[in-house]
């Protein structure tokens, strides 16, 4: 700071803790509705989207609610680290989604998976 | 992250959040509030506060009413700054909520202060413990007059295990008058000694007398043993004497002067210290700050004003509170001179608020009664603090049962800053807080409502002890180092 100086220990503190908030402004954690200056946010994984978005769509607004529930499969499918709700495409069933080319027209073709 | 306020352009009108300013050689500083953090203001900075002082504006329009003062980057950068440390913001931002950030579970216990015997030997006028306002029945309760060794040694046990890993503990004595129950106070730090050894805990030891039954023996042994030592007077013999008397009605002043000057004299293991209550007739602070300093010889002399009911005639009411507080004030500016010529002074009231200003606390709680501190009563039940030692209505559990922490966490629940509503718009709640609860409850008949008949008193001692801490910041800076750790 140029403009005021820290006298006491807590000035101190919140001195470096400003110095470190601008430090770390690209590599914060913001919320999906943050607009960071370089454009919006794109999370990564599911744990970050805001899906299916009972309460507000990723904008806060309520237009988009209630995504299709296939669009929600697929988040999870594509997305998201955590593999419980879809078949393992990786080793078990490559082909899973061989049918389905949009899965907002095709998803009746995602095929049974039968470990 | 600091949203930028300041940005050319920027369509938010800002505003003054909130911080109480003050002036101290010559600069300009701000207290802020509730962080606590204390700041020196440039030139742009103060002129921005100034111009944001007569109501919001946009921020373009601030620096083009300074640009001919200073350049629009300094003043867009000083907009920036300030809405760092939240002295600005935008407009309509809410207040800032104050948080109920309950202290974590198992919080460790640091002093305990053992009441060795509700007995005394003197009858001052203005006692809390037998006096008009007392909580507890101390002449036909179930307390027990003394404390047993074995009470005592269950506490010494209670205060090793409550305070966990801290590597030191304190254990003060406290009475009635605490002498009256030496044997105990033998056994009791000897035991405690043998046992922290044992654990590998530092215990230190301390103790408030009146000094009447101060003997060469007992003397002897608290320079030994490094017991630090407060001593309850009230100044000389005609102040001493009014309020501070036997069962009789006779003074101790002539008692206590030959004794006091002994303990000075033989016990230089630890800084020995005065504790004044002033009343409406008790109020010469300098005659008695220069008489227990300089005739006697304390290293430190600390002013409360007494506990009791408004109603009561020796209590201080307004016009005292502002007596007290103008004096207080004219010894708190020599301290600081001293303090800039690195010398010591005896004022301890000053000392401890640049303390906690230094250190920026701002406080959930007055004290750290019922957390870190708790008191224990001659029969081995905790209570919140020593003044209310034997409360049913303030227990804490036993010492031989331990802490009852769900006691503990619904007293702390009560009496967080948060529930204190008319706290939330003053600047000086981080360091008040409330102000003390045996006060409250003798005021107000309960412990979980603030002082508001301090109020006035706790902000004008509080923007005293700011300027004297800005002063000190600019003219001696090293000293502030005292105060760190």
């Amino acid at each position: 700071m140029k403009h005021l100086k820290p006298i006491n220990q807590k000035a101190g503190r919140i001195e470096a803790q400003i110095q470190r908030e601008l430090a770390a402004d690209e590599l914060d954690v913001v919320g999906l509705e943050s607009r960071p200056p370089d454009g919006p946010h794109i999370p990564l994984g599911c744990s970050l989207v805001f899906f299916p978005g009972w309460e507000a769509d990723s904008q806060g607004g309520t237009a988009g609610l209630c995504q299709p529930v296939e669009r929600d499969l697929f988040d999870c499918h594509l997305a998201c680290f955590w593999p419980a709700h879809v078949p393992d495409q990786l080793n078990h069933s490559v082909d899973w989604t061989g049918k389905c080319a949009s899965a907002q027209k095709d998803w009746r073709k995602l095929d049974l998976v039968f470990p | 992250m600091t949203p930028a306020v300041a940005e050319p352009g920027a369509m938010a009108p800002i505003a003054l959040r909130e911080f109480h300013p003050f002036e101290a050689a010559g600069e300009r500083y701000v207290y802020m509030v509730p962080s606590a953090g204390v700041f020196k203001l440039d030139d742009p900075s103060a002129a921005v506060i100034d111009a944001l002082s007569t109501g919001p504006r946009m921020p373009d329009d601030i620096v083009g009413e300074l640009s001919g003062r200073f350049p629009e980057e300094r003043l867009r950068e000083t907009l920036q700054e300030l809405a760092g440390i939240k002295a600005v913001g935008t407009a309509d931002a809410p207040r800032e909520e104050v948080v109920n950030d309950l202290p974590p579970e198992g919080f460790p216990l640091t002093t305990m202060v053992l009441n060795v015997t509700n007995k005394c030997n003197l009858a001052c006028t203005y006692c809390y413990e037998y006096g008009e306002d007392k909580i507890v029945d101390t002449t036909f309760g179930d307390q027990p007059k003394f404390m047993l060794d074995e009470t005592a040694r269950d506490s010494v046990e209670f205060l090793l295990k409550e305070s966990g890993d801290l590597p030191v503990a304190h254990l003060t004595f406290f009475g009635g008058e605490t002498l009256l129950n030496f044997p105990v106070l033998q056994d009791t730090v000897a035991y405690a000694r043998r046992r922290g050894a044992e654990v590998g805990k530092r215990i230190e030891f301390s103790l408030t007398t009146n000094a009447t039954l101060l003997r060469p023996d007992i003397i002897e042994w608290l320079a030994e043993n490094e017991i630090g030592v407060t001593v309850s007077i009230d100044g000389p013999k005609e102040m001493q004497d009014r309020m501070r008397v036997f069962h009789s009605g006779r003074g101790s002043y002539e008692t206590v002067q030959p004794k006091i000057k002994e303990l000075l004299r033989k016990h230089r293991t630890r800084p020995i210290g005065a504790r004044v209550t002033l009343t409406r007739e008790n109020l010469d602070i300098r005659r008695i700050y220069e008489h227990l300093r300089e005739d006697m010889g304390f290293w430190e002399i600390g002013f409360a004003p007494v506990t009791t009911d408004s109603a009561r005639d020796y209590a201080l009411e307004d016009e005292g509170l502002d007596d007290m507080l103008g004096q207080f004030e004219e010894l708190a500016f020599e301290w600081l001179e001293a303090a800039v010529e690195n010398e010591h002074h005896g004022f301890s009231n000053v000392k401890d608020t640049l303390e906690e200003i230094h250190k920026g606390v701002s406080k959930a709680y007055p004290c750290g009664a019922g957390l870190g501190l708790l008191g224990v009563s001659t029969a081995g039940e905790v209570s919140l603090c020593h003044r209310f030692a034997g409360s049913d209505d303030h227990g804490f559990g036993t010492v031989t049962d331990g802490i009852d922490r769900e006691q503990q966490r619904e007293f702390l629940e009560d009496h967080h800053i948060k529930n204190k509503t008319d706290c939330h718009t003053c600047w000086a709640r981080p360091i008040c807080s409330g102000g003390c609860y045996h006060e409250s409850q003798v005021r107000n008949g309960s412990t979980t409502g603030p002082n508001l008949h301090f109020c006035t008193w706790v902000r004008s001692w509080t923007h005293t002890c700011l300027e004297i801490y800005g002063e000190l910041a600019e003219r001696n800076p090293e000293f502030l180092a005292r105060f760190d750790a």
